[in-house]
């Protein structure tokens, strides 16, 4: 069973966001984890949607969260899963095809996916913890505040926005940004607050395919962000294949 | 935010706080208390230093202790203290470092004004010291004579880590507004406009404190309001040569250089600074060099409107100042006039100048000294000078400006170990030489130099080979392959 989230007990946190069914990128980010000596799982949400693989994809996550893993939705598992809200026409194509991919059984797996996870001292959202359901984008202090306001927790753990930034309560309790290092690890203090945005697992948008996740050790309060680079021309190969938008390429060269 | 509660008025001779026995009281300040402690692991001498969460700002003081506690356990070297241990905050928090054997140069300052060798000196020494912990990515940002500990050997440490700034961390300091009374006569320009993160911010606290030992002043006093430390923006100090009279002009160039309010006109490594200063005939001479009064009113009024209109400053990012000024070391075998290698080095050279703005460039021969018992009188300062010119020489179809350049002969008997010498003690951060020629056998020393100084040099090593003639080219051998 899964170590539970509280002081004294030694935990390896791997955190995973915007999968996107790339499931190249899922198997070299889970791999690294294990190597690192991860020893629990979080999926901050869109496990799905953009990529080829979508079965695949939500049968390992089911399967982590079966021994103990925790997840949350994303916009886009809404999406597939329950009603799209108003997004372009590739997008619509996109969870369409999606759609299609998946069985009942597993649609409805992902729209029983709670927006929020809370454990110790430690919050789980994919886009902000102020009103989840509103995806708002945590990109800036202010939008982080808000976030860490609602949380009510030291750390805030999401995704949502595809690039690896660190919000942190500064001087005077300020918010401020850092970006970080991939491999190097981050004293994260419980005294303040944190807000990490792990990057995305399957769809990085930062001109380098490497995968992105985090990785937190909770009793030596230590935050290490990773890059994992992995075989992006095959999961790029399989989106056009899957006759899934061109569009959906652009972050896949 | 939270700050641990914890009591430290009352640690007693011989309590045992996780590892550690603790000893007498060394220091009582405002922001926490010093005790001299025992035990854990450590074979030196070592210091507890305890926060006093009760006494001052409690979230002030708790940033300075995680900032501190975050950046020395990363820094390594003999000019910073080593890391032992850090409490767990939610208990006591603590960090125990290695103690400093050695005096303050605050305690030295009764002194001033000291004489331009030993402000050279303890200059260079400092500069040192600040290299070492820029090339490791962070900059110290709260440098004053307090945070200076001169060693016996000469060597300087950097003590307190509090206001420090690490490219590898989040910077908790970020959006602090207010600056400790006691570092302001010391706090660069930028500081003051909220930049953070940048080298050239503690070249310009070393700029102060030179001023200070070679005069006995302070260049703006002590600022006792914002306004009068914002002076610095665009008064100049009085020239040092002015308030003290053994400041050579080398010695006021390099202070006044130190001491510019645009970081672009500053040094931009302290590497150069400690260079300068070990080196003063090296020194390019400008104005700053021979001023006797601070510019003009009519200037000193421009620069204040340009001060007043300055826009809030960009967010602190990452510098890269660092790799963009180098220090190239350029080792010639000026005994050979004809040496085929030496324009093979300088087109490396003017490679890997290229790629640079502001490098530092050093050229260095070195002359086995005459045998024992022959005449080191006339024949070898004639020699000293002979092997000058032709260095001098050699540099002239680089056409570069005198401040970049600096020449220099060695005299001695060991040509590999004076090389390694000479670019460890001036910070050299790629040494550039030619390969042993192998049609030359007067120059088997040299082949040992090549290998010797590749083999234990602290840096990168540029070995130049001259291609050999296509003529004398061994033939192909294509025996091996498969077609």
């Amino acid at each position: 069973m899964s170590p539970s989230i509280q002081p004294g007990v030694d935990l390896l946190l791997a955190l995973l966001s915007d999968l996107h069914a790339n499931l190249e990128a899922l198997d070299a980010c889970l791999k690294h984890a294990r190597d690192s000596g991860a020893t629990r799982y979080a999926f901050l949400g869109d496990l799905v949607d953009y990529g080829a693989d979508p079965a695949a994809v939500l049968e390992i996550v089911r399967r982590y969260v079966a021994e103990g893993a925790i997840a949350v939705q994303g916009n886009h598992d809404a999406w597939v899963s329950k009603s799209a809200g108003a997004v372009s026409g590739a997008v619509q194509a996109s969870i369409r095809w999606t759609r299609d991919a998946l069985s009942a059984e597993g649609k409805a797996w992902l729209a029983s996916l709670p927006l929020c996870a809370r454990e110790e001292a430690v919050c789980f959202v994919h886009a902000s913890a102020a009103m989840p359901e509103r995806w708002e984008y945590v990109e800036d202090p202010e939008a982080a505040r808000r976030s860490a306001d609602a949380a009510r927790v030291p750390w805030t753990f999401s995704g949502h926005v595809h690039k690896q930034v660190l919000f942190f309560e500064a001087a005077r309790g300020k918010m401020s940004s850092y970006d970080p290092l991939p491999g190097r690890a981050v004293i994260v203090r419980r005294n303040r607050r944190w807000v990490a945005i792990v990057g995305s697992v399957g769809q990085p948008r930062e001109r380098n395919p490497a995968a992105a996740y985090a990785l937190f050790d909770l009793e030596r309060e230590l935050l290490t962000f990773q890059r994992v680079p992995y075989d992006h021309l095959t999961a790029a190969r399989k989106i056009r294949a899957a006759g899934l938008p061109d569009l959906l390429l652009w972050s896949s060269w | 935010m939270s700050a641990p509660s914890q009591t430290v008025e009352r640690l007693m001779p011989g309590e045992l706080i996780d590892d550690f026995f603790v000893w007498e009281r060394i220091h009582l300040g405002a922001q926490g208390i010093v005790y001299r402690v025992t035990g854990g692991a450590a074979d030196f001498p070592m210091l507890m230093k305890v926060p006093r969460f009760q006494t001052g700002d409690a979230a002030e003081i708790l940033i300075h202790y995680e900032t501190e506690a975050m950046i020395l356990p990363v820094l390594s070297g003999p000019h910073v203290p080593r890391f032992v241990a850090a409490g767990d905050i939610r208990r006591m928090a603590y960090l125990v470092l290695e103690r400093i054997e050695g005096e303050s140069l605050e305690s030295q300052l009764v002194r001033c004004p000291m004489p331009a060798s030993e402000v050279a000196r303890i200059g260079a020494a400092i500069g040192d010291a600040l290299h070492s912990l820029h090339r490791q990515g962070a900059v110290h940002c709260d440098l004053k004579p307090d945070n200076v500990i001169l060693r016996p050997t000469g060597e300087t440490v950097l003590i307190d880590f509090g206001l420090a700034w690490h490219a590898r961390f989040p910077d908790l300091l970020a959006e602090e507004e207010r600056f400790e009374a006691g570092s302001a006569p010391y706090i660069s320009p930028e500081q003051l406009l909220g930049v953070r993160g940048d080298a050239r911010s503690d070249v310009y606290s070393l700029g102060v404190i030179l001023y200070e030992v070679a005069t006995g002043e302070l260049p703006f006093g002590v600022p006792a309001s914002r306004g009068g430390l914002r002076q610095r923006l665009w008064m100049d100090p009085d020239p040092p040569a002015v308030l003290g009279e053994g400041v050579t002009p080398a010695l006021q160039e390099i202070i006044l250089r130190c001491l510019e309010p645009e970081v672009e006109r500053r040094y931009q490594s302290a590497a150069h600074v400690a260079f300068d200063l070990r080196h003063p005939d090296q020194v390019q001479l400008t104005s700053r060099a021979f001023k006797k009064e601070s510019a003009g009113f009519l200037t000193q009024t421009q620069r204040w409107w340009k001060a007043r209109l300055t826009p809030i400053p960009p967010p602190p990012r990452m510098k890269r100042a660092l790799d963009a000024a180098p220090v190239v070391m350029v080792a010639l075998d000026t005994t050979q006039g004809d040496d085929e290698r030496q324009p093979a080095i300088q087109r490396v050279t003017r490679q890997v100048l290229s790629l640079t703005n502001d490098f530092r460039l050093v050229c260095v021969s070195v002359v086995e000294a005459p045998p024992l018992g022959a005449n080191h009188g006339e024949g070898a300062s004639a020699l000293h000078l002979d092997q000058m010119v032709r260095l001098r020489n050699w540099t002239v179809p680089l056409g570069l400006p005198a401040q970049r350049l600096s020449l220099h002969v060695i005299v001695a008997p060991d040509p590999a170990a004076s090389l390694l010498e000479f670019a460890r003690r001036n910070n050299v951060d790629l040494i550039v030489l030619g390969a042993p020629r192998p049609s030359q056998q007067a120059l088997a020393w040299w082949r040992s130099v090549a290998s010797s100084v590749t083999a234990n040099a602290h840096c990168s090593v540029h070995v130049v080979r001259v291609p050999e003639p296509r003529e004398e080219a061994a033939p192909l051998r294509t025996s091996g392959l498969t077609r």
